[in-house]
């Protein structure tokens, strides 16, 4: 069984460290908020300008001064801080946020990443996804592993025109979870529960590397 | 005390002509000079270069002046809410400089802190890269990216005062502050004009010596580009 949306959030949330600083980027990976443990401090960066960002407004309360890069109203928690974007990206560049998790179109297996153009059909722009590829510690992609004509988007150099090189880490997608490893490839860490090796394989179009038993994913 | 206060929108644009390079704060919707906007609009002041991070929505916003097709060059780094802005890039009427959104906001800061270029790493490798000088510090590559150059720099304050002093209220920060700094001419609209004094020197997020011209903003309509609530248990 391939994994839900929500189901690679809450693998994803299980990368998360106590006393982290983390940067969600649109899609799948503001779904991870929600399954972050409650029992370790992480603060969550908006880099329009925000240090804690709180759940979503009770409605009625929502205002119109207070959101986040995806624009949606949002909180603040006791704690918060607020910076303007220049400050945002300084702490983004100086490495103090400890984990970025973003979506991408296409990954290579250097760890190149492609998220922001398609060119002649979409043109949305790169947001802060360059900033954050570039200057992040520890990035984790969070990614469909085919697109909807079955197509692999794990590749051996991406397509699209590139967010960045040689700075992705660790990929979840529905079929597994893979680290790109430094020397280039696309290790198999995990699997999907009910997912065989050999599926993730048939799936994959960059170069897979596989060792020994590959276990299933456990979300406790 | 200089008195920096001008009469509203209309007077504080009244110098902006065609083929100016203008900044504008805000981020989407959040923080956006809505009362200079719509000055603009008014006016219709053409073949604009705009510097701005996103470029409005189809009705609101800077979106407002691309529909009258008074921008012959946007910079910034995300558009994906506008439709027409869209249209106009994919059929070549609008020129489009899309570059990373720190760049941007770092650009802003070097022109305000009275430095020529930075390096950032932000694009090495990527297409935003081509043509622009790397320098490798310590094993990395970075670009060198130079500071803006803008006529003008529109801002939008919460409260501000008649010396050009002004406080942000929440995630409307965002690009104002450093836009603020980084204008030849800098105006200020604010949601409340307060007497001079009033504002504690200590809780200023920008000094007036950047800001050129003030006034009190009215009827900010404030859109929100995605209300998203949780329902109360």
């Amino acid at each position: 069984m391939s994994l839900s949306k929500e189901e690679i959030a809450k693998r994803i949330a299980k990368e998360i460290k106590d006393g982290y600083y983390v940067n969600l980027g649109i899609g799948i990976p503001t779904l991870v908020a929600n399954y972050i443990p409650e029992d370790i401090n992480v603060v969550l960066q908006s880099e329009n300008g925000l240090l804690g960002m709180g759940p979503f407004p009770f409605e009625g309360e929502e205002d119109a001064d207070l959101i986040n890069a995806g624009k949606q109203t949002i909180t603040t928690l006791p704690g918060s801080s607020i910076f303007d974007s220049a400050m945002s990206f300084g702490m983004i560049r100086a490495q103090k946020v400890d984990l970025t998790i973003l979506g991408a179109m296409e990954v290579s297996e250097n760890g190149d990443i492609a998220n922001w153009k398609i060119p002649g059909k979409m043109v949305k722009g790169m947001g802060g996804a360059m900033d954050l590829v570039a200057s992040a510690k520890n990035i984790i992609v969070a990614m469909q592993h085919v697109n909807k004509a079955g197509e692999s988007k794990l590749l051996s150099a991406c397509t699209l025109p590139l967010t960045g090189v040689k700075c992705i880490k660790k990929i979840v997608t529905e079929l597994a979870v893979l680290n790109v490893l430094p020397e280039g490839g696309f290790q198999l860490v995990e699997r999907a529960p009910g997912v065989s090796v050999e599926f993730i394989q048939q799936s994959t179009a960059g170069r897979l590397i596989i060792e020994g038993e590959i276990p299933e994913m456990n979300f406790d | 005390m200089i008195n920096k206060v001008v009469s509203g929108a209309e007077e504080a644009i009244k110098d902006i002509s065609d083929g100016a390079t203008i900044m504008l704060g805000g981020f989407g919707l959040c923080g956006i000079p809505e009362n200079c906007i719509d000055a603009l609009v008014k006016k219709n002041v053409k073949n604009l270069t705009c510097i701005s991070n996103n470029a409005g929505v189809d009705d609101f916003g800077i979106g407002l002046m691309l529909k009258q097709r008074q921008v012959k060059k946007m910079i910034s780094s995300y558009v994906g809410e506008n439709a027409e802005f869209e249209r106009q890039l994919l059929s070549g009427e609008l020129e489009v400089d899309l570059i990373p959104q720190g760049t941007l906001a770092t650009r802003c800061l070097a022109a305000g802190y009275g430095m020529p270029a930075i390096f950032t790493p932000a694009g090495v490798g990527t297409e935003v890269a081509e043509g622009k000088e790397i320098r490798n510090f310590d094993g990395k590559d970075y670009l060198l990216e130079y500071a803006f150059d803008a006529d003008f720099a529109i801002v939008k304050a919460w409260k501000g005062d008649a010396a050009g002093n002004l406080v942000f209220r929440s995630t409307s920060r965002n690009f104002n502050p450093v836009m603020a700094m980084a204008g030849k001419i800098t105006i200020a609209e604010v949601e409340e004009l307060v007497a001079v004094g009033e504002l504690d020197p200590d809780h200023i997020h920008t000094p007036g010596i950047y800001v050129h011209r003030i006034f009190q903003g009215k009827d900010y309509e404030k859109r929100i580009e995605q209300r998203t609530v949780r329902v109360k248990s």
